[in-house]
């Protein structure tokens, strides 16, 4: 039968909720939250590549913004164990999943399934998300060459923030990330949260190409550039590590679930790393 | 091992095949043929499985050598090809014998046309495909469009048939029927179903969008198709936080300009969707060029399904007619 519309937005196990995104996928939201509202609680500063700042983000009250980094944390160990387990036992007919900070959009072949099949088959996965173990984290060093031509940003930042630029660096790499999900391009880990005297709005014009290997901030999320994009990231440094490469076993450095810190390295270093080929 | 000599690349061509599925996870989109039912219906027209690999000409072709000669088809948009200066039709198997060159020259219809080749082209394969993925410089022919003096590998083919049938196949003419001809052909009006944040944009922005003439900017690519044309007025409820995006996506940024995103996709996005490209149209996507004018109107999810079988039927009947026997039939057991 049909996927009727009145089924929408019902809350299944697990606090999760259904919106169809086109006529081949189904979005699963973790975010509890009134669609209409969302606005009000937002768990991230979310910073999209392209876009223009919108809004200043140092205006939330700093209660408020940890509320809700801890509403995105656990909604996104959901999206993990969702997607895990559709890794585990895969659905016949499911083609790709994409997840993100507070949902997994779930793509499928229309010839084989139905939006109402896709969301009873994930009804019963999302009973069993309590049994879903994740895997350890991996614990992740990506080394960074931070400030001068890598880290462009770096002293307006630090201006921004009136701190000086060691102080930005020493702050960046002094906290543990979490890698949310990977997404946008290849190997683009979406890391939180930025230490809070770190949050800076995104730049208001986007660079029209981002080196590969650029270590950038917006909003509270910190994040290396894969490969030369735009973007609109501010950028304080460049790790001479490839995050995404096809000559190797795991095409990607960092995985969703990673633990990532970064590990400030001089120019020489940083040249000469390259040079290795890392 | 035979082979396809480049010797005028075309503006911009590309190995494609069906694309890579299943690494969303990893933030990796498709890619893909930009029309797969043209690819898939040239492999078929020359006797391959639907998702072998095969070149995607864009707006202007290139010119190819075969030095041992090749079964060809041509699919998609007619690129004025020439064989030896004779001109090929599109939707037909044709044969280039030995040391013959396929020219082709600016699009006289649609934004892609495809050369497929029996045995498809053979690249190493990344994740499972031998897609290009321009933005990442993976996968295809050294992650890359092709240069003058590129060659290419045919794959070999695995045709196995009773002795006696060969020249019968041979003679046969292997065409479409005119009604295969009409589903195929591309559109201008785009059926969409609601996109996710389709509640969050008031009624006078659905109108805007659902009644305007939108313009194919000359910026769009395989990533994305952005549209110029009125403006549709921003959605309630401020920024949102990115979630997963689907092929055909039509997002508005500010300034209310739509993106259509498209095979070389990001695979997550922070822009509100208004409505989302039907499956049934996606070929529909691959053939517009910059500058084309498109117009959408609105089909509910189970009607643009039903769409899709539709299409699916009309486009396999070929195959019943036995004009086209399908792949899996040409597997004979001895």
């Amino acid at each position: 039968m049909g996927y009727t519309f009145a089924s929408m937005g019902n809350l299944a196990g697990e606090g999760a909720r259904f919106q169809i995104a086109s006529d081949q996928s189904l979005l699963v939201y973790f975010d509890q939250v009134d669609k209409t509202d969302r606005s009000k609680d937002r768990p991230l500063q979310d910073q999209e590549q392209g876009r223009a700042e919108a809004r200043p983000l140092q205006s939330q009250p700093l209660q408020s913004r940890a509320r809700q980094n801890q509403i995105t944390v656990q909604a996104n160990e959901k999206v993990r164990k969702l997607l895990r387990l559709l890794e585990l036992e895969p659905v016949a007919g499911v083609r790709n999943l994409h997840p993100a900070y507070c949902s997994l959009l779930v793509k499928f072949d229309v010839l084989k399934l139905q939006h109402g099949e896709v969301e009873e088959i994930l009804r019963g996965y999302l009973a069993r998300l309590e049994e879903v173990k994740l895997p350890e984290p991996r614990m992740v060093e990506i080394p960074v060459s931070y400030g001068g031509e890598f880290g462009p940003d770096l002293a307006e930042v630090g201006a921004l923030l009136g701190m000086t630029a060691e102080q930005v660096i020493e702050l960046h790499s002094s906290v543990e990330y979490q890698v949310y999900f990977l997404g946008f391009v290849p190997g683009f880990a979406y890391l939180g949260e930025l230490p809070e005297g770190l949050v800076t709005p995104r730049l208001a014009t986007p660079r029209r190409k981002v080196p590969a290997g650029s270590v950038g901030i917006a909003g509270n999320q910190t994040g290396v550039y894969p490969f030369a994009t735009p973007g609109g990231w501010r950028l304080l440094g460049r790790t001479p590590l490839a995050m995404f490469r096809a000559d190797r076993a795991e095409l990607s450095l960092l995985s969703i679930g990673d633990r990532v810190k970064f590990v400030p390295i001089s120019r020489e270093e940083f040249v000469a790393a390259e040079a290795r080929g890392n | 091992m035979a082979v396809i000599q480049v010797l005028e690349p075309g503006l911009f061509t590309t190995v494609q095949d069906l694309g890579r599925e299943g690494y969303g996870p990893l933030g990796v989109s498709p890619s893909g043929a930009a029309d797969a039912v043209s690819l898939m219906m040239g492999n078929r027209l020359v006797g391959n499985a639907e998702g072998e690999a095969g070149l995607e000409m864009t707006l202007l072709g290139g010119a190819f050598l075969f030095p041992e000669g090749a079964v060809l088809a041509l699919a998609g948009s007619d690129f004025g090809a020439t064989l030896d200066g004779k001109p090929v039709e599109l939707w037909r198997r044709f044969e280039a014998r030995a040391g013959k060159v396929l020219r082709l020259g600016p699009t006289q219809s649609g934004a892609r046309c495809y050369l497929c080749v029996l045995g498809g082209i053979e690249v190493e394969l990344l994740l499972g495909s031998a897609s290009t993925h321009i933005l990442s410089g993976l996968g295809g022919h050294e992650g890359r469009a092709l240069r003058k003096g590129d060659v290419l590998k045919i794959g070999t083919h695995r045709w196995k048939m009773p002795s006696g049938w060969a020249a019968s196949f041979r003679k046969r003419e292997w065409v479409l029927s005119d009604r295969v001809l009409d589903a195929l052909e591309p559109r201008k009006e785009l059926r969409v179903t609601d996109g996710p944040q389709n509640d969050r944009f008031s009624e006078a922005a659905k109108k805007v969008f659902y009644e305007s003439t939108y313009r194919v900017a000359e910026d769009s690519n395989r990533m994305g198709i952005r549209l110029q044309g009125p403006g549709i007025p921003a959605p309630v409820g401020g920024e949102m936080i990115s979630e997963g995006v689907a092929l055909g996506a039509v997002q508005v940024p500010e300034g209310g300009q739509p993106i259509i995103l498209f095979v070389e996709q990001q695979t997550t996005g922070g822009y509100p969707k208004i409505a989302n490209v039907a499956s049934v149209d996606f070929h529909s996507l691959g053939q517009l060029r910059p500058r084309d004018e498109i117009r959408f109107r609105r089909v509910e999810g189970l009607g643009a399904r039903t769409m899709l079988v539709l299409q699916e039927t009309v486009l396999r009947s070929d195959l019943r007619d036995r004009r086209l026997l399908p792949y899996e039939s040409r597997r004979f057991k001895n």
